[in-house]
């Protein structure tokens, strides 16, 4: 499926990719999970309607990545798109990495016969969130719930 | 959400004028399009111009321009300005009680949405929903 942009390439993700997206994944959060990684492959690199795309730019270089797949009736909801996990190599920041990535991932979930697309973010991930209202992403009817379950139920039994 | 008058002022101009940063437009046009007082808008350009997000031309065909950077400004940052906005919630009678205590923690979670969203969307973006809006045909012209 190789898409270009400017440069760029966008291609499925192999085996021997894992261990950049690590070391990428790693320079952006600080944190190594070779293991998750390498389960996020397994799982998304192999299957038809989940995607593990990759970003190159002209020299062949891992610059991003993005994953996504379609789910199917979570919370009540018709089949849609989700995007859960997108990384840009900060270097190449501002050169149209994740749209690329982006668009790449929406024209792949769009051939899956999806036509809504969805993530989810920390209220303070100031730059992604821009970065995916830039896109044309908007709040949707969902809202993300939690409690702690440490220290006991908050609730009532009902 | 509502927004206060000198907000929508500010951001009425802020993104009328970010449209086309090499344009000037006058206060007496930006004030008449959208309907709103021009002494207001007066007050509010100068805290712009004040901000660095719009400056002042002299001369025939003056006017404002804009003059920040429309892919970095955030809807909050204008907001901000004008409005208490994610700021804490102001000291009040029953703050300390119980019952004061859980409305404290359900009203800073709205302010924490609305912050967070305002500070997502810069005003490119917002343009871009405007255009957006228009090619699919979802915009009221009639109003406009």
């Amino acid at each position: 499926m190789p898409d270009t942009n400017k440069g760029l390439t966008v291609r499925s993700s192999e085996a021997s990719d894992v261990a950049l997206v690590v070391q990428l994944d790693a320079r952006i959060t600080g944190l190594n999970k070779a293991d998750y990684w390498a389960d996020m492959f397994e799982r998304y690199g192999k299957r038809d309607d989940r995607y593990f795309l990759i970003a190159e730019d002209s020299k062949g270089t891992l610059v991003g990545f993005i994953i996504g797949e379609v789910r199917a009736w979570e919370f009540g909801s018709p089949p849609s798109g989700w995007v859960f996990a997108l990384g840009v190599d900060p270097d190449t920041r501002l050169m149209k990495v994740g749209s690329t990535l982006f668009e790449a991932i929406c024209a792949c979930l769009t051939r899956s016969g999806v036509d809504t697309v969805r993530t989810m973010l920390a209220r303070d991930d100031e730059l992604n969130m821009a970065f995916f209202r830039s896109q044309g992403m908007m709040g949707g009817p969902f809202i993300q719930l939690e409690m702690a379950l440490t220290g006991g139920s908050q609730g009532e039994a009902s | 959400m509502r927004l206060q008058k000198a907000t929508r002022c500010a951001l009425f101009a802020v993104l009328e004028l970010a449209q086309d940063s090499e344009r000037q437009v006058s206060a007496a046009d930006i004030a008449d399009k959208y309907g709103i007082s021009a002494n207001h808008l007066a007050k509010v350009l100068r805290d712009l111009a004040r901000a660095g997000l719009v400056e002042s031309m002299r001369g025939a065909g003056g006017g404002y321009r804009f003059s920040g950077n429309a892919k970095r400004v955030t809807l909050y940052e204008i907001v901000e300005m004008f409005e208490d906005v994610g700021r804490g919630l102001r000291p009040e009678a029953g703050d300390h009680s119980p019952i004061g205590q859980a409305l404290n923690q359900v009203t800073t979670e709205i302010d924490e949405i609305a912050v967070s969203t305002l500070k997502s969307i810069t005003l490119a973006t917002l343009l871009k929903l405007m255009h957006r809006m228009a090619a699919d045909g979802s915009l009221n012209l009639e109003d406009a």
